[in-house]
């Protein structure tokens, strides 16, 4: 019966536990997944030099930093989902529906055919183009949100995302006619999402806009609790909701932008992972946040074990596995909420 | 305690309150009514704080609101809006304990002192049975109960025992406020008494301020002791109940002709309307 206490602070703890193991356990399981089969034991065998090693080669070299781009991808486009959705009042809001993905991508894109190589603050320029892309999306969904002061509603949530990704996807095409013809293959399967990033410069290169994002989503979880009220009971509330809001928007793009900079924009990651998460766990965004952030993960690299896997020794890219999972879920969630 | 002079407001070109003056005693309770459209809805948020008038002020014991830190009037003072609407499945303790927000610190989670206000705010608003049910599966009227005691939760002193970062010791010394935006005007019958009930009983009990906006002049009469009349933004007549309810206030304000006596049983004014004014009904 007694539930009093310290409620929120013990459900955090076992959250972090379980969720957190799961993650852990994708990430040792995810390099072992593959059409080679590889022994552990060999991998981590210091007797045979790295150069002889084919298992620790596999596992080092292609393996292990495609697992933790899935991981880090996952994450980031999870708490992204769960951010938009708690801003935007609607389950329905993620960053590849609303075309922030799409945004991202096409900035990373510029980036990357025409070579720029500005960077600052050490963050180099694919990343750095690819958040200001999912800025600029993002701006024009507050946009749209603002001048409807009630939220935004499903109908205007679904349209808007359909006519942003087709505006960044013809700027995408675009931008493709630039690029040299042995880059095009290589590019759609980007496109399409994709972890197979064989170093770890990427991650690394992503970090920083991982560690601003986390740390800003860290503050914002109370606020998104009380932004579900609504913009005016949050504030006599006592939060300051404009500046929650430019938090969320600002944090939420730089996730995407870091996610979509190492794999792509993978798709429905957003939705199928916060809502999942909230069945399981109520809605309460200081549980729903880091819960989704290592569920994300563990979900991310299983999706790309069966990327891997289903059609040995051919590897898909990740973001097929996603689409073909999360187009039904979002349409059964769109069917049941009306 | 609570104060407007001479605030204006408009959306965009439109003036919506004219050099509107509200002065709000300590303990007292206030009724803003008058027509839809006539700016009751405007006037309660720029008391709340929650837009800033174009001109003029509003004054929180003695301190501008302007000046205020929004955590700080939120100790101070506490809104039940007219409807409340979740996008996702929060518990009815969870949206109480959101009242504690301006409490708390920024990384601070909620302490077993939280957690005992806020189940004696469910037990003022008798809703303590509900704490763990869904908020969005909630009646109407339990809804308006709840959010009345996520208001309570929110007034009660900051003496939390816990990590709270709390700078100020002012709301256990300092009268609460509570606005209300038309309480009633979403419920059925049953419900507006309940929840008229409720409110007259956490006035008397809890010695809170209450501005209450309506369109119910009966809800008015037999709640508050003193009225604001609003028309198209502007201030028509102002004072105790039984000075400004009138048959000829009632004819200015909606354009009814209206019988305004003293109920034998409860002893309060009741408005009777009779007609559209001007002897067309």
């Amino acid at each position: 019966m007694d539930r009093t206490g310290a409620r929120v602070r013990q459900r955090l703890a076992l959250t972090m536990l379980v969720f957190g193991g799961v993650a852990v356990a994708a990430v040792v399981l995810g390099p072992l997944v593959g059409s080679t089969r590889i022994s552990l034991a060999r991998v981590f065998d210091r007797s045979i030099p790295f150069a002889e090693n084919t298992d620790a080669q596999i596992f080092f070299v292609a393996r292990l930093p495609r697992t933790l781009a899935g991981a880090l991808v996952g994450s980031m486009l999870a708490t992204a989902g769960v951010v938009f959705q708690g801003l935007l009042r609607n389950p329905l809001a993620t960053p590849f529906t609303l075309g922030v993905s799409a945004g991202a991508a096409l900035g990373a894109m510029l980036a990357i055919t025409f070579g720029w190589s500005l960077s600052w603050l050490g963050v180099p320029a694919a990343p750095l183009a690819s958040f200001a892309g999912s800025l600029m999306a993002v701006a024009i969904v507050y946009f749209l949100a603002t001048a409807r002061h009630r939220g935004l509603s499903t109908n205007v949530l679904l349209l808007a995302g359909v006519t942003m990704n087709a505006f960044f996807s013809a700027l995408i095409l675009f931008v493709q006619y630039f690029a040299d013809f042995s880059e095009t293959f290589r590019i759609l399967r980007w496109l399409m999402g994709d972890l197979d990033i064989s170093s770890y410069q990427p991650l690394v290169t992503a970090l920083p806009l991982v560690i601003v994002s986390f740390a800003v989503f860290a503050w914002l979880t109370r606020p998104l609790n009380l932004l579900n009220l609504g913009e005016d009971a949050a504030e006599t509330r006592g939060l300051d909701v404009l500046r929650a809001q430019r938090a969320a928007f600002v944090s939420a793009s730089l996730a995407t932008g870091a996610a979509v900079s190492v794999g792509g924009p993978v798709g429905f990651v957003g939705i199928i992972v916060p809502h999942l998460v909230r069945l399981l766990v109520g809605a309460d965004h200081r549980i729903v946040l880091p819960a989704s952030a290592f569920f994300g993960a563990a979900f991310l690299i299983a999706c790309d074990a069966l990327a891997r896997t289903i059609m040995s020794p051919l590897e898909l890219p990740v973001g097929v596995i996603t689409a073909l999972i999360g187009g039904p879920f979002f349409l059964w969630l769109l069917v049941r909420r009306t | 305690m609570l104060r407007a002079a001479d605030v204006t407001f408009g959306y965009g070109d439109r003036i919506v309150l004219h050099d509107v003056s509200v002065d709000v005693p300590a303990g007292g309770f206030i009724g803003i009514i008058g027509p839809n459209g006539s700016g009751k809805t405007t006037l309660l948020r720029l008391l709340a704080g929650t837009r800033r008038p174009q001109r003029g002020s509003v004054v929180l014991d003695g301190i501008p609101l302007a000046a205020m830190p929004r955590a700080e009037i939120a100790r101070r003072m506490a809104v039940v809006p007219q409807e409340t609407h979740l996008a996702f499945d929060y518990t009815v303790l969870e949206v109480v304990l959101m009242g504690r927000y301006p409490h708390l610190g920024a990384f601070a989670i909620e302490g077993p002192r939280d957690i005992e206000l806020a189940r004696e705010a469910l037990t003022s608003t008798g809703t303590l049975s509900l704490q763990d049910r869904m908020f969005n599966t909630l009646s109407g009227g339990e809804k308006q109960r709840v959010v009345i005691a996520a208001a309570l939760a929110q007034l009660a002193p900051s003496v939390s025992s816990v990590s709270s970062a709390s700078s100020a010791p002012s709301a256990s010394s300092a009268p609460s406020a509570l606005l209300l935006d038309e309480p009633t005007a979403a419920l059925d019958l049953k419900y507006q008494l309940e929840t008229a009930a409720l409110v007259r009983d956490l006035h008397a009990r809890h010695g809170l301020t209450v501005v209450m906006s309506t369109h119910d002049l009966n809800l008015a009469a037999s709640l508050c002791n003193a009225l604001v009349l609003l028309k198209n933004g502007r201030v028509v007549q102002r004072g105790p109940v039984d000075d400004v309810l009138t048959p000829d206030s009632v004819r200015e304000l909606y354009e009814v002709d209206a019988e305004v006596m003293r109920h034998p049983a409860t002893g309060r004014l009741t408005v009777t309307p009779l007609g559209r004014a001007g002897g067309h009904g």
